[in-house]
């Protein structure tokens, strides 16, 4: 909708949430890369400018929510203009609990730089918080855009990151059966795993959020889960 | 699996109480409502809402011939109730208007006693045979239009006397003595404050058990509130038609949506 509010005010309170999305957004991006970084190069020093930053993106949200409830209260939005307001309020609760993820994963690198590391585990998990951090990437370009294509294009590369998270949970098994030692570092290691999994469905979320606000309906849910980690027994 | 039965039950239940077909109205050269097609269900609230000049009021009026009375005023085409065209020649305006009620924008009680102004359509249509039954209707029509606890007392003093929003429920009280099986409602709160809105709006409501009620309404928050379908119309046309729900969250036709987030006027 590239018409203007007759009620000017009403137009800019719109953008001021989007815009206000947009900058949570990239906080969270910056946040799941320098978390993934801290990881791969056990630097403490960036894993605690992760955890510190997240207060910022919490207070992001809680802005976020006070700016909507007034919005829906002094402007009661209809059709396109209230799908805008649901969406914003949804996505802004999917990108806090992306940052609690990536906060988390910075927590466990400061445990994790105390041990002996993994062979090679922390490259495939910087490969797939890249992976995570480029779908979050596009999901909020499709929501600027309103490109309901792109947004299913997302959802449909969450099943990679998921195939990631399968492997590394193989991985981290057959470690420590080989060699207990690396158990405490390897639980730690498979906790990233799967929060980076875990952000990727609120990415997915976040874009099924964009086909509702383009489209009025919510798609469907036919999307296969390609975890199968917590449905089947593995052997090493 | 238990909602779509009841889905399918209330869908069961509907049924059509006017039946507009290929409407046009014309005063003089202008040509206000054009190609009109609309099914308008009993017992259900059925707004219509649009920019002044759409149209909406006139077809409104067109449901109990209210255009009659406009002498430049054509209507062509047909205009069914329960499958009757009321624009047939055999039809009489007078008892039409009777089965199809209407309130207007502001109240206007007949410089008569409250008893009096509800009594008045009864007598004239002979419902009542003795004076016990025309009290019989005065109170349930009072009751109905829910301003008898508050008149019960001075049913002798002029309707005049009664603020703003007695007196428009007195009104509607008026409109439902005789029985109507329509209601028709032109922006029946625009000169009533917030309070007296509610209580209209509230009554609205419980009418929709009994009548098929068509209010046309400035207000897009009332007509969200108070109906269970929407008509919307813009320069004439009614550009689309819906359950309210849909209407005001995912409206098919860009003008709707614009119109209803405020966009064009």
């Amino acid at each position: 909708m590239t018409e203007q509010h007759i009620a000017k005010v009403f137009d800019r309170d719109l953008e001021g949430i989007q815009a206000r999305i947009m900058k949570m957004g990239g906080l969270v991006e910056a946040a799941i890369l320098g978390a993934a970084q801290s990881l791969a190069s056990r630097d403490v020093e960036l894993a605690e400018k992760v955890r510190a930053g997240d207060a910022a993106i919490d207070d992001l949200e809680v802005l976020i929510n006070e700016e909507t409830a007034r919005l829906l209260a002094l402007r009661s939005p209809t059709a396109g203009d209230l799908r805008l307001v649901l969406t914003v309020m949804k996505i802004s609760g999917n990108l806090e609990r992306i940052g609690d993820y990536a906060k988390n994963i910075a927590k466990r690198t400061g445990v994790l730089t105390q041990l002996p590391p993994v062979n090679g585990s922390t490259a495939s998990l910087k490969r797939m918080a890249r992976e995570v951090e480029l779908m979050l990437k596009d999901a909020l370009d499709a929501y600027i855009q309103r490109d309901a294509e792109l947004a299913k294009d997302v959802i449909e590369r969450d099943r990679e990151v998921d195939q990631m998270y399968n492997a590394l949970f193989r991985e981290f098994l057959t470690f420590m059966m080989e060699d207990p030692r690396s158990i405490t570092a390897c639980m730690h290691l498979h906790f990233i795993a799967k929060n980076t999994e875990r952000m990727g469905d609120h990415v997915t979320g976040i874009a099924e959020q964009v086909i509702y606000l383009v489209t009025g309906e919510r798609p469907d849910e036919t999307r296969v889960k390609a975890d199968d980690t917590s449905v089947s027994v593995l052997e090493g | 699996m238990y909602d779509i039965a009841t889905t399918e039950k209330t869908v069961e239940q509907q049924v059509t109480k006017i039946s507009a077909r290929d409407v046009q109205v014309y005063y003089g050269e202008s040509h206000a409502i054009k190609d009109v097609n609309v099914d308008i269900e009993d017992k259900t609230v059925t707004a219509f809402i649009g920019p002044s000049g759409c149209g909406k009021s006139t077809f409104l009026r067109c449901l109990n011939r209210m255009n009659d009375t406009i002498d430049i005023c054509k209507v062509k085409g047909e205009i069914l109730l329960d499958g009757e065209n009321i624009y047939d020649p055999k039809v009489d305006p007078v008892q039409l208007r009777a089965k199809v009620g209407m309130v207007f924008q502001k109240p206007n009680p007949f410089p008569k006693s409250i008893y009096d102004n509800i009594a008045y359509g009864p007598r004239i249509h002979g419902l009542a045979r003795n004076k016990a039954e025309l009290d019989e209707i005065v109170e349930k029509s009072l009751r109905r239009g829910a301003i008898w606890n508050e008149v019960k007392d001075r049913l002798d003093a002029p309707g005049t006397g009664l603020s703003g929003g007695q007196q428009q429920r007195l009104c509607i009280a008026r409109a439902i003595a005789t029985e109507p099986e329509v209601l028709l409602m032109d922006e029946p709160c625009s000169a009533l404050d917030p309070i007296a809105t509610a209580q209209v709006e509230e009554l609205i409501d419980e009418l929709r058990q009994n009548y098929s009620v068509v209010i046309v309404t400035h207000s897009m928050q009332q007509a969200a509130r108070v109906s269970q379908k929407t008509a919307f119309f813009h320069l004439g046309n009614l550009v689309e038609f819906g359950e309210t729900g849909q209407i005001f969250t995912n409206p098919e036709d860009p003008r709707t949506e614009s119109y209803i987030t405020g966009r064009i006027g």
